[in-house]
């Protein structure tokens, strides 16, 4: 084998020049002709039913084309979100502050945003529900009366139940030596894309609906805006779903959202197409953020530290509609049952109701909520049984080649290595001044796919041309990740060319191959799987070309080749004698040979135009389907991932005790990557999860009130600035995945998981108080450090 | 409606304003320069920054009127001829750049701080750098591959 041209190599990525030129046409930048500016008029109360609503004035306005309300829905009956409770346009009452009234197309977005103010609606309030705890009482308002089937709904309890057990609890209980206890509590933390959402919906005259918009989920957005055609009596018709450059996702663009339903509905109603486009505050109004959770953890060990159970319980703020946020749970099994060896296991979680805003995926999908308890609670568990945070984490650590209590397969694992990374370069046993700290948390994680859906693979066409330039169209989505130019890397390594020679086409479903999304950690890992298959049967067709056409080649190229010895000539029709690399095609144990060398783009062409014989050409596509199972609809177990990523982080802080501020002084983040397909983009996505983990644990919260959003400017809610950044050292740890491609682990997410609970433990370490409450402003430390002094 | 004249990219041009407009919104709309991107509307991002007779400046807070007879610069300035200017090569380098959405003005920021800098600039240093992109948020990257593409532009190819 040659070594790799490509793979592990720092190359830049592919759409940075059109990014960094100002090139990138984002939704922003994009119009259609004759278009027209829709505006969504919002509730102003949490909970409050509908009484009257009066477009009269609103209509008489020049430019105003179509208005959209209960009375007017074409499709009254059409209900989005993960258990249907979502109308677009709500009819009988509002459930939270920003639910969607009424919305307007006009001419202009002034007079668009004009008319939605002359809307007038009457409501008549009703107590509404803001903790989930209050919510699930008897007695609580009720947010939702009917289910989507028209079924009562008898409290606000969400009908789904979340639960997954393994080992016997009781037993250990009766085992452990040492047992601690807590409730860890996370709020809304919300995705601050720099890009604000948009969408342009648009109908050609067979009443097929094009869609620009923003989205990880082209396929999945076809599907749900196709059953809204069909609710639309526009039977049989299509969806074609064109994402521009998206500035920025982490997953709220993970779902379809009312506004994209309305915009749809508007462009139908008013024939004409139709863009709606957010500012800053309808950034953070309309779309849905991170979780909210309150944790009970409690966790269990033996006289040597090593784990005996783990016991939790979670409730989550489902606030008043089910997006993904309601199904965060199933990736917090993850952690859950399978960070460190646990005998016996027991996780549940409940989601409620509230008149609160909703949720959605968020980087990690909740498994920082779930690491954020597990990881505090292990370094309260060490201190009660005197042993080293460090050490207790190595005693516990997982192995490869092990099956975890939820059925996860560890193919491979090097957390031991990134725990001892993270001793070895913070200097973990090193005394310290006073008021400073050290703390250190894990995380694992599904990096190869993860089976939510029935289908978790990912389409793939490659198609050569007459110059040996490749197109690869992909159901991958580039949402900046760099996953367009690993699969550039893996498709140049493959044949044997340069990714300079592959053109990716990308987010249009009318061209792609289906992929369920971009989620889950998953999208290098399946495209760079789908590619290896693509990739190596074009290499294949190539060879067999030129076992057919080289030696003729050969021959031509070297007629006046005085020098030339035919003897290698029979050894050319054998396609097992060839290889290709760096554009060229020749014979494998000869590679000094260049007289037998031909180029990449002769042989294909000798292949395509072959005179009287029908001429072939090298197509060739994938469907990667991982082998992975779907969690057991009883028990929730399964192997859901075809790998799994770990990582240890370790951060040392100082803590003011006079202000509370928390200063971080060195991070490291150590990582079981598998293999850095192309080591800058890795680090790239480590460095963005982190300061993200680091915005959520010391600043980033939405504030509500009574369901009323606080803060929804950058100016109240802070996101980490350049002024936040600190020493940050990545240690890559490549222990090569059987699974993965060139070995490599997905790891989009997994830098965002640990860090809060790192930096708690940090603080515990520095300032000896434990704060279970995220964030952790000045204020909340200065309040723990007074209280424990007192 | 009101005219101005300044100089925008090298060029002088002459365009209709109207009275509270905002030279983002003129950059975009008249001049279909939308590299210069729109991130809050509020002066708190910095994803619209340009440079105003060298300055860095939020063009959603900046007046256009205020621009007649001053020189602005945007991002679709700096690549000369096809080769791009060495904080574009830097951010390339360093893959400082993941959406990209906030990189246009983050690029002019840093422009406006290297032409600016009173000393060689090899003489930089990073809480320097940082300073001078405080004003400019990015999600994605976490700055410290932004902070180094920057630290790498002006000690070696400046
Ligand atoms: S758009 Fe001007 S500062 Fe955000
Ligand atoms: S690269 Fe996405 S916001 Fe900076």
């Amino acid at each position: 084998m040659r070594k790799n041209n490509f793979i592990g190599k720092r190359l830049a990525k592919m759409d940075a020049p059109e990014k960094i030129n100002g090139q990138a046409a984002y939704i922003n930048d994009i119009t259609v002709p004759n278009m027209l500016y829709g505006k969504i008029k919002r509730s102003e109360h949490a909970h409050a039913i509908i009484k009257n609503i009066d477009i009269s004035q609103a209509s008489k306005l020049p430019g105003v084309k179509t208005i959209l309300t209960r009375e007017t829905n074409p499709a009254p009956d059409f209900r989005i979100g993960f258990i249907q409770d979502n109308p677009p346009i709500k009819h009988d009452k509002v459930r939270q502050f920003r639910d969607e009234v009424a919305a307007v197309a006009a001419t202009d977005p002034e007079i668009a945003a004009a008319a939605c103010a002359l809307i007038k609606v009457d409501y008549e309030p009703l107590p509404g529900v803001f903790d989930p705890i209050a919510a699930a009482q008897e007695d609580a308002p009720l947010i939702h009366e009917f289910d989507f089937r028209g079924n009562p709904i008898k409290n606000n309890t969400l009908p789904v139940r979340w639960q997954i057990s393994d080992g016997d609890l009781e037993f250990y209980r009766r085992k452990s030596k040492y047992i601690v206890s807590g409730t860890y509590k996370t709020g809304w933390a919300h995705h601050c894309c720099l890009g604000t959402a948009g969408i342009i919906a648009e109908f050609d005259y067979q009443k097929n609906l094009k869609v620009q918009m923003p989205t990880q989920i082209p396929f999945l957005v076809q599907n749900d805006l196709n059953k809204l055609l069909n609710a639309l009596g526009l039977k049989n018709k299509n969806t074609r779903v064109i994402s521009p450059t998206i500035g920025g996702a982490f997953g709220n663009k993970l779902d379809t959202h009312c506004y994209e339903y309305i915009a749809v509905i508007l462009a139908f109603m008013a024939g004409r197409a139709v863009k709606i486009m957010f500012d800053r505050e309808e950034e953070f109004i309309g779309m849905a953020p991170r979780q909210p959770t309150i944790i009970k953890m409690t966790q269990g060990c033996d006289e040597n530290g090593l784990l005996t159970f783990r016991e939790a319980e979670a409730i989550l703020d489902n606030g008043a509609y089910t997006s993904w946020g309601a199904t965060v749970p199933s990736v917090m099994y993850v952690p859950m049952t399978s960070l460190y060896r646990v005998p016996a296991v027991d996780f549940k979680a409940t989601c409620v109701y509230t008149n609160n805003i909703f949720s959605q995926a968020f980087r990690g999908y909740g498994n920082p909520q779930a690491t954020f308890a597990i990881e505090s609670s292990m370094d309260e568990l060490a201190l009660k049984a005197g042993i080293d945070p460090l050490e207790m984490r190595l005693l516990n650590a997982n192995r490869a080649n092990e099956t975890t209590p939820m059925g996860l397969k560890i193919s491979s694992c090097g957390l031991k290595e990134c725990i001892e990374t993270v001793k070895e370069k913070l200097d973990w046993d090193k005394p310290r001044p006073q008021n400073r700290g050290v703390g250190l948390a894990c995380l694992t994680h599904v990096g190869g796919g993860a089976r939510i859906y029935k289908s978790d693979g990912h389409g793939m066409i490659l198609k050569m041309d007459d110059f040996g330039k490749v197109s690869i169209m992909t159901g991958a989505v580039e949402i900046g990740q760099g996953s367009e130019t690993s699969i550039a890397q893996t498709v140049a390594e493959i044949i044997g060319i340069m990714p300079d020679d592959i053109t990716v086409i990308r987010h249009d479903t009318a061209i792609c191959p289906w992929d369920v999304g971009t989620h889950a950690s998953r999208q290098m890992f399946l495209s760079c799987k789908a590619a290896i298959l693509c990739a190596s049967e074009a290499k294949a067709k190539i060879l067999e070309f030129a076992a057919t056409f080289m030696e003729d080649e050969i021959r031509k190229q070297n007629r006046k080749n005085e020098n030339f010895a035919d003897d290698l000539l029979p050894l050319l029709h054998d396609a097992a004698n060839l290889t290709i690399d760096l554009r060229r095609v020749f014979l494998k144990d000869y590679p000094e040979r260049t007289d037998y060398a031909a180029t990449i783009d002769t042989i294909l062409r000798r292949g395509h135009f072959q005179g009287g014989k029908s001429g072939e050409m090298v197509i060739t596509h994938a469907f990667y389907e991982p082998d992975t199972e779907m969690m057991h609809p009883k028990t929730s177990k399964g192997n859901i991932s075809e790998t799994y990523a770990f990582a240890t982080h370790g951060v040392e802080v100082e803590v003011d005790p006079e202000t509370g501020k928390v200063d971080i002084i060195n991070f490291v983040a150590a990582h079981d990557i598998g293999k850095a397909i192309n080591p800058m983009i890795v680090e790239g996505q480590i460095y963005g999860g982190v300061m993200q983990g680091v915005g959520y644990a010391l600043m980033e919260e939405m504030l509500l009130d009574k369901g009323k959003i606080l803060n929804p400017d950058f100016l109240d809610y802070k996101i980490p600035t350049t002024m936040d950044t600190f020493p940050l050292d990545i240690a890559m740890i490549e222990t090569l995945d059987p699974h993965g491609p060139f070995g490599a682990k997905g790891i989009g997410e997994v830098g965002i998981i640990p860090v809060a609970p790192a930096i708690a433990n940090a603080i515990a370490d520095a300032v000896g108080i434990r704060l279970r409450d995220l964030p952790f402003t000045c204020e909340k430390v200065l309040a723990a450090v007074k209280n424990k002094a007192e | 409606m009101i005219k101005i004249s300044f100089i925008l990219n090298g060029d002088r041009v002459e365009t209709w304003v109207k009275e509270h407009e905002m030279l983002l919104d003129v950059l975009r709309s008249n001049f279909n320069l939308q590299g210069t991107r729109e991130g809050c509307g509020m002066g708190e991002c910095g994803a619209c920054t340009v440079l105003v007779n060298g300055a860095g400046i939020n063009s959603c807070l900046f007046p256009a009127l205020e621009i007649d007879g001053k020189i602005v610069e945007t991002i679709e300035s700096l690549a000369d001829k096809g080769k791009f200017h060495p904080l574009q090569q830097a951010f390339l380098d360093h893959g400082a750049s993941q959406c990209g959405f906030c990189t246009p003005g983050m690029i002019m920021s840093a422009k406006a701080f290297i032409d600016d800098y009173p000393t060689a600039p090899e003489t930089v240093t990073e809480a320097e750098i940082k300073q001078a992109l405080a004003g400019n948020l990015c999600r994605c990257t976490g700055y410290f591959q932004i902070i180094a593409a920057v630290k790498a532009a002006m000690k070696e190819q400046v």
